[in-house]
């Protein structure tokens, strides 16, 4: 294999709904894989959950790729979602990520979320409502899975109702590279600012309940802890991070659980299985993305190979989880799996802040939709599901469903 | 889970700690088992209500032990 030299990356899936081939023959075969990537620059590709984890956790390594000698993920110098994840300013390792962490960490906590709950059951309930009224055929990415989770950011950080479309608008032209063009995309960049600074303003004014006010408190209380820039960068990254990762998880989710609708069934018969089953679903996806990158600033021993300082290291935490190595029958969908420690949010210091709130989005949505649309199928055969091509997090265009 | 009026004398202790250092604060423990895992209110970090649960609840604790993300919780199951 390492003659034929380093493979394209990302790969290709024969299926929609299917794992690329070169997953389970890098896995067995060829562990730390060369690879070449859109913008011509190579790295290495690790498959085994085992390996994955590791350099996942290690503390050391980022997914900042502003060393000189990073690869490039896309041509766009950017880096998208791996830039801005964490507001763009604590991206990078050490204490002031960790700081940033613990502050907007506050947010996400477990009883936070937990609290959120009903609020997202009443909007997810809203929309298949408002999806039902439209009628049967529709398509559930545009109806469902977009609007549900800037919905609920909107909510987080204690923007009004009635301004959820626009904040949806932006993020989707935001997070487009290939809809909308530099221009469009450049407008919205500067509207959502525009709009996010006087919501600050609003709020410092009128404080409420929400994540914002919190952290405009913090602010000023002028202990340097942040500034109004972070606060500016906390809300455009939540966005970033926290909108197409969520929102084509949700058309994902519906597509592999109709897909073969004796699981639909299963789940309608037993609604109990809604949390160990949204859990392998994230497990399952055989199309998560590109993977994390980390930039290797030390050797580093994996898997015993020594990969050299300087390497750009992708992680696929999708060929990792279904890797024999670490699950049962990884290649079958088992939706009452226990335990499930799936690595679709990463691990580690930087592992997803929001999967909390991921998860209770996703098991909100699954089960009203168990409850409201028990007859909800496919509208299209499995194979006829395109995906979305060439962009970092992976989703299907349309799922096209009728009930 | 079988819950037989009568304790049977050889159940097991389990002993559980947690590192805070660690903890990236992403809550699955607390989602899992709120009886023995909690979040620090200002900074979401890992708080331990209880380091030697009962055994109805040693499965949970074992879960959220291996779903933990950055791998912060440590049992000892002989106590
Ligand atoms: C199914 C949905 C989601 C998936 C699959 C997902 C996945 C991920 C992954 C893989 C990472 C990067 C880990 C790394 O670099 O090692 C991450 C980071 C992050 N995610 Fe999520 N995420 C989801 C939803 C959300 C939501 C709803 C929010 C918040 C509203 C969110 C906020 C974040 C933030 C702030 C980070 C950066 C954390 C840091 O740098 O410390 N995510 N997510
Ligand atoms: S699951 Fe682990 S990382 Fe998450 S809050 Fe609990 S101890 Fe911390």
């Amino acid at each position: 294999m390492s003659e034929s030299g380093p493979q394209e990356y990302p790969f290709r899936s024969q299926a929609p709904l299917e794992p690329p081939e070169q997953w389970e023959r890098l896995r067995q075969e060829c562990p730390v894989a060369p690879i070449r990537l859109a913008s011509g620059d190579q790295a290495l590709l690790l498959t085994r959950y085992e390996d994955v984890r590791q350099v996942l956790s290690d503390p050391r390594f980022t997914r900042r790729l502003d060393a000189e000698d990073a690869a490039r993920v896309t041509a766009n110098a950017s880096g998208g979602v791996f830039g801005v994840a964490s507001g763009g300013l604590a991206g990078g390792g050490g204490e002031a990520h960790q700081q940033w962490r613990r502050l907007v960490g506050r947010a996400f906590t477990a009883k936070r979320v937990l609290a959120m709950r009903p609020r997202v059951e009443a909007m997810a309930g809203r929309l298949v409502a408002d999806m039902v009224e439209r009628g049967s055929p529709a398509d559930l990415v545009a109806g469902l899975g977009f609007p549900l989770p800037v919905w609920v950011i909107c909510d987080l950080l204690g923007v009004p109702d009635a301004d959820r479309d626009r904040f949806a608008y932006w993020s989707d032209t935001m997070l487009s590279m290939t809809r909308y063009g530099q221009e469009q995309i450049d407008a919205a960049q500067e509207e959502f600012a525009g709009y996010f600074r006087a919501h600050i303003a609003a709020r410092r004014a009128d404080p409420g309940e929400d994540l914002l006010s919190e952290l405009i408190a913090i602010v000023d209380a002028a202990d340097g802890r942040l500034t109004e820039t972070v606060v500016l960068g906390t809300g455009q990254g939540l966005l970033v991070a926290g909108h197409e990762t969520t929102a084509n998880m949700i058309g994902k989710m519906a597509a592999m659980l109709l897909a073969d609708r004796s699981r639909w069934e299963r789940l309608c018969a037993d609604p109990s299985l809604v949390r160990p089953a949204v859990e392998e679903v994230l497990r399952f996806d055989a199309n998560p993305g590109f993977g994390m990158p980390r930039y290797l600033t030390e050797d580093l021993q994996v898997g015993g190979r020594t990969l050299p300082r300087g390497s750009t290291v992708v992680c696929s935490m999708g060929a990792a989880n279904r890797d024999e190595g670490a699950f049962e029958h990884a290649d079958a969908m088992d939706l009452g799996r226990t335990p499930n420690a799936h690595l679709a949010f990463g691990v580690g210091p930087h592992s997803c802040l929001g999967q909390a709130l991921a998860r209770t989005e996703l098991q909100a949505v699954l089960e009203v939709l168990l409850r409201d649309l028990p007859t909800l199928e496919l509208a299209v055969p499995p194979g006829a599901l395109a995906r979305r091509e060439g962009l970092l997090v992976g989703g299907l265009r349309q799922v096209p469903v009728s009930w | 889970m079988d819950r037989a009026p009568t304790a049977r004398k050889e159940e097991t202790i389990m002993k559980v700690a947690v590192d805070r250092d660690r903890c990236c604060g992403a809550g699955q423990c607390v989602l899992l088992v709120p009886q023995v895992f909690d979040q620090g209110e200002d900074d979401g970090v890992v708080v331990l209500l209880d380091p030697s649960p009962g055994g109805a609840l040693h499965a949970a604790v074992a879960e959220a032990a291996s779903v933990c993300p950055t791998a912060a919780i440590h049992l000892d199951p002989h106590g």
